[in-house]
């Protein structure tokens, strides 16, 4: 007989008023692992590790500890549960009248009742492994938000836990302080073999140190497995998520990823018989990335998409469906009947020929790149196959110039 | 239409015996964490502190206007019956059964009260209570048992400092600025302030320190459970709450102790 996991949730749903926040929650936490759970902000992820450590009781359905349920332990033996976890919270949550290092010591002092030379010496060498002696006798609103986030692990790991929870430890931190925390997380469950059960927005950096990854979404989980099986999932939130490097870029030049085109579609009356999509694609975006950069790639592409616009209208829905390319879902109402993605092709096509629609804004630099595009019917709102199907049949347009300086 | 007052008075009874029990349960708790081994000896001694201590000046001065306020309206009084002589005896019996309880217990609501019911309220804010209840450290007994542990030693001993000003400042205004004779004062004081009355004054300044320290930490306690505002806003309801609350449960069971056990 197998070893039941270390925690499983099993159905577990919770509503506060009438509003569902978890609804039928099924996910199990092996011991030793890092499971990291992922997910919009507001879809409940907070609340479902906070059912772990009993500061929420769930309205139906079964926290299982060991095959045991949670629910059902006597007082005692649910204490001793309680005594192995540690919760780190999002808001720190540092007691603001006491110093660093009471704050730190206060597990020790009030759980397990230390010798005060014991808690002074296991309290001073975490907080020197973390790099805080010299605040030891300040007051939390007296660090900054990177040391409290460093106090407040500090206070969560003092006590040796078995399991850990981590809601968004990196919150408000900077990109080296945030890489120096999940480097500790990491680190330290190596060392001390800890459960870490973790809340993140650091996609994809948690991935390097999770072994699981659950993406919680419209209160269920929509996956749970490795990261690499996540990267291979094909799951359209998970791409999103792996894509979130592109997110901001996405957001910027107000287009979403293919996931966010698809539930844009949904809340629109289906046409008759279906609506006219475009592909627009620069050609080896690497390669263009190589060349002009991060920054100059993003000039490219943005100007393709206000091409797109310029020719699709105010009504047409724009996905990314790949680093160098997206697709245009055209307004129904667009002029062309059923040739209307051939007549906006021909639109980008010949405003390619005129050139001067990009500026890079460096003077000593001028790139060009091919722009190809292709049309395809959209069926059942299936931007994923319409996109294929444009991309099979799509042609060179022209070529896209940017340089010159601004 | 016409079932909406009904539903309304409903509800509201509801709520009340829903707060009244939430209430009963907290504070018989607290009293019951505050008694148990190990005794939180130094968190208390920090609460005799805050409560007492950092009282104590005004107490004292509250007591002795009292105290030449009640002299000096009871000279006004006695002196139409000729029993002038009785104001010592007024002034104390007045002080001991009466106003040094009461006065004393809502001068430390308006001082220390609110400052509990505050300091728990952002506490629960800010999820510091929580961060207590995950590191398995009863919250109860680390925040609100210490102070009422502390409320009880300090209101029977502020009370009595309260009273010992009061008759002071009876004295100032009787025999000094009105001439009642000063023996007399004294005498009458001695003659007709009995054991029962100081027991009296002592078990209602008791009943006032447990109600004081588990109400205001009660409402702070539960500044997030609040219907109407929350953060900030909530903090600050739950502290004028504390206080009304307070104030009308000292003066109702004062009334309780007085009419049935004295």
């Amino acid at each position: 007989m197998s070893t039941p996991p270390l925690i499983e949730f099993k159905n577990l749903r919770k509503s506060f008023g009438d509003n569902v926040v978890l609804d039928g929650v099924d996910l199990v936490f092996n011991q030793g692992e890092v499971t990291t759970i992922i997910g919009k902000s507001g879809v409940g992820k907070s609340v479902m590790i906070k059912h772990i450590v009993g500061l929420l009781e769930p309205d139906s359905g079964e926290i299982l500890v060991r095959g045991r349920p949670l629910g059902e332990m006597p007082p005692a033996e649910r204490k001793e549960f309680k005594g192995r976890v540690s919760y780190m919270f999002q808001s720190n949550a540092l007691f603001d009248s006491m110093t660093v290092f009471d704050n730190v010591a206060l597990p020790l002092r009030e759980r397990r009742r230390m010798p005060e030379p014991e808690v002074r010496r296991k309290a001073m060498a975490l907080l020197e492994t973390l790099e805080l002696p010299h605040v030891t006798e300040r007051y939390p609103s007296q660090l900054s938000g990177g040391m409290q986030k460093r106090v407040a692990l500090a206070r969560a790991l003092v006590n040796d836990p078995e399991i850990v929870l981590f809601d968004e430890p990196t919150t408000g931190l900077d990109p080296l302080r945030k890489n120096a925390v999940l480097a500790m997380v990491s680190h330290y469950q190596r060392h001390f073999g800890f459960t870490a059960i973790m809340v993140s927005h650091d996609v994809p950096d948690v991935f390097y140190i999770s072994n699981r990854i659950a993406i919680l979404d419209q209160g269920r989980i929509l996956f749970s497995g490795s990261p690499v099986e996540l990267e291979r999932s094909g799951n359209e939130v998970a791409v999103e998520f792996l894509a979130s490097l592109e997110s901001l870029e996405n957001e910027i030049m107000g287009i979403t990823g293919l996931h966010g085109l698809q539930e844009r579609l949904a809340a629109q009356p289906a046409a008759d018989g279906g609506r006219q999509a475009a592909l627009l694609a620069l050609e080896d975006m690497e390669g263009l990335r190589r060349q002009a950069g991060n920054l100059g790639a993003h000039r490219f592409l943005d100007a393709c998409i206000g091409l797109a616009r310029k020719h699709a209208g105010p009504g047409a829905l724009l996905g990314r469906t790949g680093p160098g390319e997206f697709l245009c879902v055209l307004p129904a109402a667009l002029p062309g009947g059923e040739d209307a993605a051939g007549r906006f092709l021909s639109g980008v096509s010949r405003d390619l020929a005129q050139g001067g629609l990009c500026r890079l804004g460096a003077a000593d630099l001028s790139i060009s790149v091919a722009v190809l595009g292709g049309a395809a019917q959209l069926k059942a709102n299936d931007c994923r196959e319409a996109a294929a199907a444009a991309r099979a049949g799509a042609t060179a347009l022209g070529r896209l110039a940017c340089g010159d300086g601004e | 239409m016409l079932t909406a007052p009904v539903e309304w008075l409903g509800r509201r009874g509801l709520s009340f015996l829903l707060e009244a029990g939430r209430y009963t349960c907290f504070s018989l708790r607290a009293m019951a964490a505050a008694c148990r081994l190990p005794l939180q000896v130094f968190k208390t001694v920090e609460q005799v502190y805050f409560i007492g201590v950092r009282s104590m000046s005004v107490i004292l001065l509250i007591g002795l206007f009292t105290g030449m306020v009640l002299g000096l309206q009871g000279y006004y009084a006695l002196v139409k019956f000729g029993s002038e002589g009785m104001l010592g005896a007024a002034v104390a019996l007045s002080l001991i059964r009466e106003l040094g309880p009461v006065l004393t217990a809502i001068m430390v609501i308006g001082r220390a009260g609110s400052a509990m019911t505050a300091e728990i309220g952002v506490m629960r804010i800010s999820e510091q209570i929580d961060a207590l209840d995950t590191m398995d450290i009863d919250p109860v007994r680390f925040l609100v048992s210490p102070k009422v542990a502390g409320a009880v030693i300090s209101f029977p001993l502020l009370t009595a400092f309260f009273d010992f000003m009061g008759i002071v400042g009876g004295y100032l205004t009787g025999v000094i600025m009105l001439g009642v004779n000063s023996g007399i004062y004294w005498y009458r004081i001695e003659s007709a302030v009995e054991m029962s009355d100081v027991t009296g004054g002592f078990v209602k300044s008791l009943v006032f320190a447990l109600i004081v320290a588990t109400m205001c930490s009660y409402q702070g306690y539960y500044t997030h459970l609040r219907s109407r505002g929350f953060g900030a806003v909530g903090v600050s309801l739950s502290t004028t709450t504390a206080v009304v609350i307070s104030c009308v449960m000292v003066l109702i069971s004062d009334y309780v102790i007085t009419s049935f056990f004295m």
